[in-house]
């Protein structure tokens, strides 16, 4: 599902942030992606939801060499794709409602299908009465929910969590690592970026490790050693 | 679960005075525009009315015993040439009449004088050989003077072209302002916005949905100032219109303000420089937001 080819990448001008990263995560794999503050965790997400580009190297998702795609083909790959922010990132003059339809509408659903689907998702979520409210006026709890019902509304086949637990209490990171956890096991592949090594390990799950600029796959229970090394 | 923009527009300071350059643009294009429909009617009335008039003087005698030059074998001259409809000998009292303003009424007058005119109504679609005339009248009858009310009419002509070509690029000046301003305005839109317009790039939004939402705001922006510079053009038309309505009740010597009269066909023409505005703004939009994200990486 998704192959990193030698990819190095910097902002800029600047010194680069990823050096020689190669690697390959299948399709319904859950993966977390682990490094200290600034060791570029966002940045190998950025590459994989195509926010950035590669300086060199090549990135394949879905089957598709991305790395290289005209930006107009950009869109319907990003459609596969739901992200989950630390921040959250909602739109705060948008209601609840509106920002949880989002990528509902830019597929171009029907407004009967938006409607419904995400009544049900958002009453899912616990937030039924809170269809018109604006995030500035939910709490962290609620505008996380909310950041979690847009990621996964329009049923990705990748889920991409840049520090989802950063914000929220310990009960509710387990919750939404279990929830992540459920999608995995319905097929969806899970990506979590997350400075928090010792709750990745509580999870049992392989990790990407970023140090240096480069990346080592951690398995549970296992030493570190490099993924496709290269000469 | 209201359909409005996804991106805040309504926070947007940066494109607040948008509408109010805009209401400024249309209320100058208005008047230019408007101005320049009056002076092309009136060109094309005075245009109809000396296209088929011309006049023939025959001076006085330079002594008294010189003689005045025969009215007679001019007007046969005059009735003989192709493209000519009729001809009339002006008497003294109506050509007195046309030095009155200068001269007044007194004896003066009665002593005077005059040039004998020959009012000569010619057919606008077969105008005679002016030249040809000339030269058989300057044979026929030696010092009579051909005027070709048309001559004269032309320079004026040539003066209210001018001024209708200058309307034009008034009108092309504030049309590339207005595209500039848009520019700008919306530049500025997307650096404010550049947060939400990446979470819609994550969310899978295409660039041309983006550009719309930005093109949409835009049109409505373009369409309130318009409509505004309308209303206050329109007002200020009526003012001078007014204006001029009332100084020619005071009389005819007042008349320091022209008649301003727009037929309906005329309004509907200015109607159509808010619409024109509001074009503007949407397509400059548009493009501008189109030629922004595709910068993007």
């Amino acid at each position: 599902m998704i192959r990193f080819e030698n990819v190095g990448m910097r902002y800029g001008a600047g010194p680069e942030v990823l050096r020689d990263i190669s690697f390959q995560l299948d399709v319904s794999s859950f993966h977390f992606v682990t490094g200290s503050s600034g060791a570029g965790k966002s940045s190998v997400l950025k590459l994989i939801y195509m926010s950035e580009r590669p300086s060199r190297g090549v990135v394949w998702l879905f089957d598709k060499q991305v790395s290289s795609l005209p930006r107009r083909a950009l869109p319907p790959l990003r459609r596969h794709i739901g992200v989950i922010f630390q921040d959250f990132r909602l739109i705060n003059h948008l209601s609840t409602f509106d920002n949880v339809a989002l990528p509902l509408r830019l597929a171009g659903e029907s407004e009967v299908k938006v409607t419904e689907t995400v009544t049900d998702l958002l009453t899912w979520v616990g937030l039924a009465d809170r269809f018109e409210a604006r995030p500035p006026t939910l709490s962290g709890g609620q505008q996380q929910r909310v950041a979690i019902a847009r990621a996964v509304i329009a049923r990705p086949s990748l889920i991409l969590a840049d520090e989802p637990t950063g914000n929220v209490d310990d009960a509710m990171a387990m919750r939404l690592l279990r929830l992540l956890e459920e999608m995995n096991r319905l097929g969806t592949t899970v990506i979590v970026a997350t400075h928090n090594h010792h709750l990745a390990t509580r999870m049992g799950q392989p990790r990407l490790h970023l140090d240096g600029g480069r990346i080592a796959l951690i398995r549970p229970e296992a030493p570190v050693d490099r993924v496709m090394p290269r000469s | 679960m209201s359909r409005g923009f996804d991106i805040p527009f309504a926070r947007d300071g940066s494109v607040r005075f948008l509408p109010w350059i805009v209401a400024l643009m249309v209320y100058l294009a208005g008047l230019a525009l408007a101005g320049a429909l009056l002076l092309d009617a009136a060109l094309d009335d005075w245009s109809r009315g000396v296209s088929g008039v011309m006049t023939v003087e025959l001076p006085p005698a330079a002594t008294e015993q010189a003689g005045d030059i025969a009215v007679a074998p001019v007007v046969a001259l005059l009735q003989a040439t192709p493209g000519v409809a009729s001809v009339k000998l002006l008497p003294r009292a109506a050509v007195a009449k046309l030095v009155e303003p200068w001269l007044g009424t007194g004896q003066a007058i009665a002593a005077l004088a005059l040039p004998q005119l020959i009012d000569v109504r010619i057919d606008p679609a077969h105008r005679p050989d002016f030249a040809a005339l000339r030269a058989k009248l300057a044979t026929a009858a030696p010092g009579a003077v051909l005027d070709d009310a048309r001559l004269r009419f032309d320079r004026l002509f040539d003066l209210g072209m001018s001024i209708e070509v200058m309307t034009v690029v008034i009108l092309v000046l504030i049309g590339i302002a207005a595209v500039l301003t848009t520019v700008f305005a919306t530049r500025a839109g997307l650096a404010v916005h550049q947060n939400v317009i990446e979470i819609l790039h994550i969310l899978g939004a295409r660039d041309s949905y983006i550009a719309r939402q930005f093109a949409r705001h835009a049109l409505g922006l373009g369409l309130r100032g318009g409509v505004t510079g309308l209303v206050l053009a329109a007002a200020t038309l009526a003012l001078l219109g007014h204006a001029a309505a009332a100084a020619a009740i005071l009389g005819p010597g007042l008349r320091l303000v022209p008649a301003i009269t727009l037929l309906p066909w005329q309004w509907s023409v200015l109607v159509l420089v808010p619409i024109a505005a509001a074009a503007i703004t949407y397509f400059t939009a548009l493009a501008t937001v189109h030629g922004a994200l595709a910068r993007m990486p």
